[in-house]
């Protein structure tokens, strides 16, 4: 018989050489941002040293800051020697702090990313069940419904939503804290719940998106031949959608949720603002008051990694939903 | 014992109406087409039967299925009959199959649906039925997924899907359309094949009335809506009663005599010419392929001469003309028009290509819809050192509609405001109009329907007559090419395997291909008293 | 979905008419402080309260709408004057150097999101209007250069496209006569969408200080003062946010509106 599965020796091949295009695709996009980040922190206020240091810097203080920096070898040399510190986890020293910048981000990363990661999966349970609501009672009232909550929900910006929430939900119900982050070694619950309100306001305009697409890449689904050729076959409406609408329609949903993932952490930088939360964004602009380059630079790089990786991950998914683009490499 | 009667069904959707009226039934075992225009409502009909009609569809009538009436059934009760006791077989194979799915898990669906059959069982039953729509294990595993087979063979899979389960009904919706002569013959054998087996009855739906005529035991014509004749195909081919019939298969049976020309000077030479496209890696590391679309072909056209070129798709023919029209390069061989090339170094000589001109095939793709008609057909003017302008422009706008059998106040309309056939004929007009030696027409009446064809091969046998035309007709359709050309050639697999005056090669194939060609393709027979 | 249509341009146009009305009347002068009259709620004299320094909000709004809708409206030109040829000279040009290397670009510039950007610049070259403007409008190049791309190359597809091939036209003409009219209807609705999104971007880039600075007003600068206050005079947050809300939708509304009436395929039934 010939029914093996669908993961027998040709696919896995295809599978691999995907993934490998991919990474190679991955590596380049990194070596050209960490070029155009570089080209602007370090090129383009000309003397990164009189920069931070500022006009009525000693010539003295200056000459040291710029033995420091390295910035006495050529611009290509710092770029590399950027680059081989940051792969083998050396991100630097902070000016201001006189830290290692990668201990400062550490601490950062784990309330700003579970942050993030908190938000999406709100956004994603939130936004799926409305999306497939309204599209499967497209025109009804019930669909109407969704579309103006959503019509709503896009044009909110989160930090408002964010102000908003702490005047009902901290200060007139007292339910959560105003601000501050409980920190994870006051116990995982603790933690979270400091998140929650920050996690609320970032995700409900992106779930209000995600549920728009969600409901379009259905609906063009749904119009498609395959569906009717299920009908054809004895499935209900509400079958064909689950068994054969879903799985196409998640091509297009991916790719918004990788782009969400981007939004997010940039949102999250904001977000932080009003709920006084330590993350990597007060680190961020306490370090572009102090100007200390640094600091932003190797932020800067690990945001776009970030980004950079989560589209990775999510053109990894596209080829495990959709067998055609194994095929195309 | 009548199987499906259909009585008195009347549709209209979104308050406009589709059906009037239609009555007919069909017997366990029978075969019966539905055939008609575009617009005539026999999609609908068949629609109907499986009640998977678009939102908006009121119906009236009835629809018995055996004792049932299905019009008065709940849905669910719907979803047990579909793919039970009745399948459907739909047009484009193409895009019919859900691409993320194994064919093994969409045709073992239908089974699963049905019956409470654990997955290992319902597969092994699907590879059984994929054995008998010819798609065996050995070469067309469970696991295959859609993209990687063609069109003939996802029609394959479509109708193992509707058979799945033996169902007493079998509707097939322009199964063939989209598919090729060679594969067109073999679908309807096994769907004939099929029924005959399982005693099914089969309703087919098609414009082709050569393939009606060949397959079924019955005939149901439609015209707008309503039911215009019926009867056993064998009576109603002989005696047509309603004017409507005798005009369709007039249409379909229509041949144009062309008017005689001298033969002149050779005009279009190709010879030797090969074109290569670069295939991607199998490998992570080989070298990437090529492919061979065009493989050392030889012909020339003379001044005044008709040549057809025929073939199925994928033969290289599309990528012939596009070489012939210079837009791309070949890679061995030459072509040139009275002696001059149509590709001087890497640029197409445009000298060259103002003396030719194409007419494509869709009708609604070949203009912009932004665009009033008397820009679009005086497109070609772009070509000239110096085209006409303010009243001169004018002027060959008429006469180039009026060529083709429009009016001149039709050159300030929207594209948008004339159907199909009137579409081809400014296509025509545009391809007439800076007075080209060589008209390529790529299957130009492939996509029209049957009396609208008729029409528009009388156009281009009179615009032979009156400037003298020497063309290169591309086709699939043979009958067409028979009428149309002098002399023909067959391409197959980028070669050209055949050529000869027309009437000789139909007559007396010599090549096995040609006979194959022509014996796949159904013809009507030759009918008294029409 | 005409209703739509007609309720979003009225919103865009309310705020719009607010932001050109602005540059010669306002309620009151909206630099004026005013300290005694600070934090009133809404009434008959501040129709929308004042801030913590006395100044009228609904003046504040007014100016306010000034900057939102010029830098989203400069932001988006940025990414059409860049990214429509972009998108027309990649699609003309697809499978060759040239639409790799564009769709490349196109993915490096989306791995940075406006808000690093902004960062990037206000970092070395200082905050401002200016540079929210170039942060905001460089993420836009992209996201209007995949969009014509997409279209564009589904639309060379066509006969009508080889048609003007045969008549001998480059890419670069039939770029500009026949791709480009068919994609603006598309372009159009990605332009109110950019537009309202680029008002969301200014928004967020002044609350954190990197968009325009005092004493131009703008609103995001008011959200960012009124948060320390927000439990004594909500009416300081809600009115700015207000006006960020109405606005997006509006101009989302009028989208929506004018991609249904554009369809073509509604257009064909209309006729």
């Amino acid at each position: 018989m010939g029914w093996t599965g669908a993961w027998h020796a040709p696919r896995l091949v295809s599978m691999l050489r995907y993934t490998l295009k991919r990474l190679l695709s991955l590596v380049l996009s990194l070596a050209v941002a960490s070029l155009v980040i570089f080209t602007v922190i370090e090129v383009a206020p000309g003397d990164p040293a009189s920069f931070m240091l500022g006009i009525n810097a000693q010539p003295e203080t200056l000459a040291a800051l710029r033995a420091e920096l390295g910035l006495d070898v050529s611009k290509f040399e710092r770029y590399i020697s950027w680059v081989t510190g940051m792969l083998s986890g050396d991100f630097g020293t902070s000016y201001t702090y006189r830290t290692p910048v990668s201990d400062m981000v550490a601490q950062r990363l784990w309330v700003s990313l579970p942050l993030a990661l908190y938000a999406l999966t709100l956004s994603t349970l939130i936004a799926f069940p409305a999306g497939i609501y309204a599209a499967s009672r497209r025109g009804s009232a019930g669909d109407t419904a969704v579309m103006g909550a959503t019509q709503l929900g896009v044009a909110i910006p989160n930090f408002w939503f964010a102000m908003m929430l702490v005047l009902l939900f901290a200060i007139k119900l007292r339910w959560f804290s105003a601000g501050g982050f409980a920190g994870w070694d006051e116990g995982f619950l603790a933690a979270m719940r400091s998140l929650t309100l920050p996690a609320i306001a970032l995700a409900l305009p992106q779930a209000a998106i995600l549920a728009r697409v969600m409901r379009s890449a259905l609906l063009d689904v749904l119009g498609e031949d395959f569906m009717r050729t299920a009908r054809a076959k004895g499935l209900s409406a509400r079958q064909a959608l689950w068994r054969h609408g879903l799985r196409n329609a998640m091509i297009p949903v991916l790719t918004i949720i990788g782009l969400q993932f981007s939004f997010l952490l940039a949102g999250g930088i904001i977000i932080e603002q009003v709920f006084y939360l330590p993350g990597l964004g007060r680190l961020i602009f306490q370090s572009i008051s102090a100007r200390d380059l640094i600091v932003v630079e190797s932020v800067t790089m690990l945001l776009v990694f970030a980004v950079i990786f989560v589209n990775f991950c999510v053109d990894l998914a596209y080829a495990a939903v959709d067998p055609r683009l194994r095929a195309r490499t | 014992m009548t199987l499906l009667s259909i009585q008195n069904l009347s549709l209209s959707i979104h308050a406009f109406d589709v059906l009037h009226d239609v009555s007919f039934s069909i017997a366990a075992g029978e075969i019966v087409a539905v055939t008609g225009e575009s617009g005539s409502g026999k999609s609908m009909t068949a629609l109907g039967v499986m009640q998977l009609l678009p939102q908006g569809a009121r119906t009236t009538g009835r629809i018995m299925l055996g004792e049932t009436d299905l019009t008065t059934l709940s849905e669910p009760a719907l979803c047990a009959l579909r793919g039970n006791d009745m399948g459907m077989v739909f047009q484009e194979p193409m895009t019919a199959l859900n691409p993320v799915k194994t064919i093994g898990d969409q045709v073992a669906e239908t089974i699963r649906i049905h019956e409470n059959t654990p997955k290992p069982e319902a597969l092994r039953r699907a590879a059984q039925t994929l054995e008998r729509v010819g798609l065996p294990q050995s070469q067309f595993p469970l696991s295959r997924f859609p993209h990687e087979l063609s069109g003939g063979q996802r029609q394959r899979v479509v109708i193992a899907m509707a058979i799945a389960l033996r169902p007493r009904l079998l509707i097939a919706d322009e199964p063939t359309t989209a598919l090729d002569v060679t594969t067109q013959a073999q679908i309807l054998k096994l769907l004939g094949k099929l029924a005959r087996e399982d005693g099914m009855g089969l309703l087919m739906i098609t414009h082709d009335l050569a393939v009606v005529a060949d397959m079924a035991d019955r005939i149901i014509v439609m015209r707008h809506g309503r039911l215009v004749e019926q009867g056993k195909t064998h009576d109603l081919l002989r005696n047509m009663q309603h004017p409507y019939t005798r005009q369709l298969f007039a249409a379909s049976a229509h041949t144009v005599t062309l008017p005689q020309t001298a033969q002149g000077t050779p005009l279009l030479e190709v010879s030797g010419v090969s074109r290569d496209y670069r295939t991607p890696r199998k490998t992570l590391l080989g070298k990437p392929g090529t492919f061979r679309a065009v493989d050392n072909v030889t012909f020339t056209l003379n001044r005044g001469e008709r040549l057809g070129l025929v073939g199925e798709s994928g033969c290289g023919k599309s990528t012939l003309t596009r070489a012939i029209l210079g837009l791309e390069q070949v890679q061995q061989g030459t072509i040139t028009l009275g002696r001059e090339p149509v590709f001087t170094g890497a640029r197409p000589n445009l000298a060259v290509r103002r003396r030719m001109q194409v007419v494509f095939q869709d009708p609604y793709g070949s203009f912009n819809p932004r665009h009033r008609v008397a820009r679009q057909v005086t497109e070609p003017f772009h070509l000239l050192d110096s085209p006409p302008t303010g009243a001169a422009r004018q002027k060959a706008v008429d006469e180039a509609l009026t060529a083709v059998g429009l009016t001149p106040a039709d050159a300030q309309k929207y594209i948008h405001e004339f159907s199909g056939g009137q579409r081809q004929r400014i296509a025509i007009a545009r391809a007439l109009i800076i007075r080209p030696e060589l008209i390529v027409f790529d299957e130009a009446v492939s996509a029209l329907d049957v009396s609208v064809r008729a029409q528009i091969l009388d156009l281009l046998a009179d615009l032979c007559g009156a400037y003298d035309l020497s063309y290169l007709f591309i086709s699939h359709d043979l009958s067409v090419v028979r009428t149309i050309t002098d002399r023909v050639l067959v391409m197959q697999r980028g070669k050209i395997v055949e050529q000869g005056a027309t009437e000789q090669v139909f007559a007396d194939p010599q090549h096995d291909y040609t006979r194959t060609l022509i014996n796949a393709a159904p013809v009507l027979p030759d009918l008294h008293g029409v | 979905m005409i209703r739509n249509l007609i309720l979003g341009g009225l919103l865009s146009a309310l705020f719009i008419t607010a932001a050109l009305v602005s540059f010669f009347w306002t309620p009151f002068e909206y630099t004026a402080l005013n300290i005694p009259a600070r934090l009133q709620a809404p009434n008959m004299t501040h129709l929308l309260g004042t801030d913590h320094f006395g100044r009228d909000i609904l003046s504040l709004i007014m100016v306010g709408a000034r900057t939102s809708i010029a830098v989203a409206l400069v932001a988006v030109g940025i990414g059409m004057c860049l990214g429509i040829p972009l998108g027309l000279w990649a699609a003309a040009r697809r499978g060759s150097v040239v639409d790799e290397v564009i769709m490349r670009g196109n993915d490096l510039v989306f791995a940075f999101p406006s808000l690093v950007i902004a960062i990037l610049i206000t970092a070395v070259f200082g905050a401002g209007a200016v540079n929210a403007i170039i942060a905001i409008g460089i993420f836009n190049i992209p996201v209007f250069a995949r969009i014509t791309r997409g279209a564009a190359l589904s639309l060379w597809e066509r006969d009508f496209i080889l048609a003007a091939r045969v008549a001998g036209k480059s890419a670069t003409r039939i770029s500009v006569e026949h791709i480009l009219p068919n994609v603006t209807n598309l372009l159009i609705v990605q332009c109110t969408i950019q537009f309202s999104l680029g008002i969301l971007a200014e928004a967020a880039l002044s609350y954190v200080g990197l968009g325009a600075q005092p004493p131009t007003p703008s609103w995001g600068r008011m959200l960012a003062d009124a948060q320390t206050m927000v439990s004594l005079a909500p009416h300081m947050a809600l009115m700015p946010g207000f006006a960020i809300i109405l606005t997006v939708l509006g101009l989302n509304l009028m989208g929506d509106g004018l991609r249904d009436y554009l369809d073509p395929r509604l257009r064909v039934r209309r006729t």
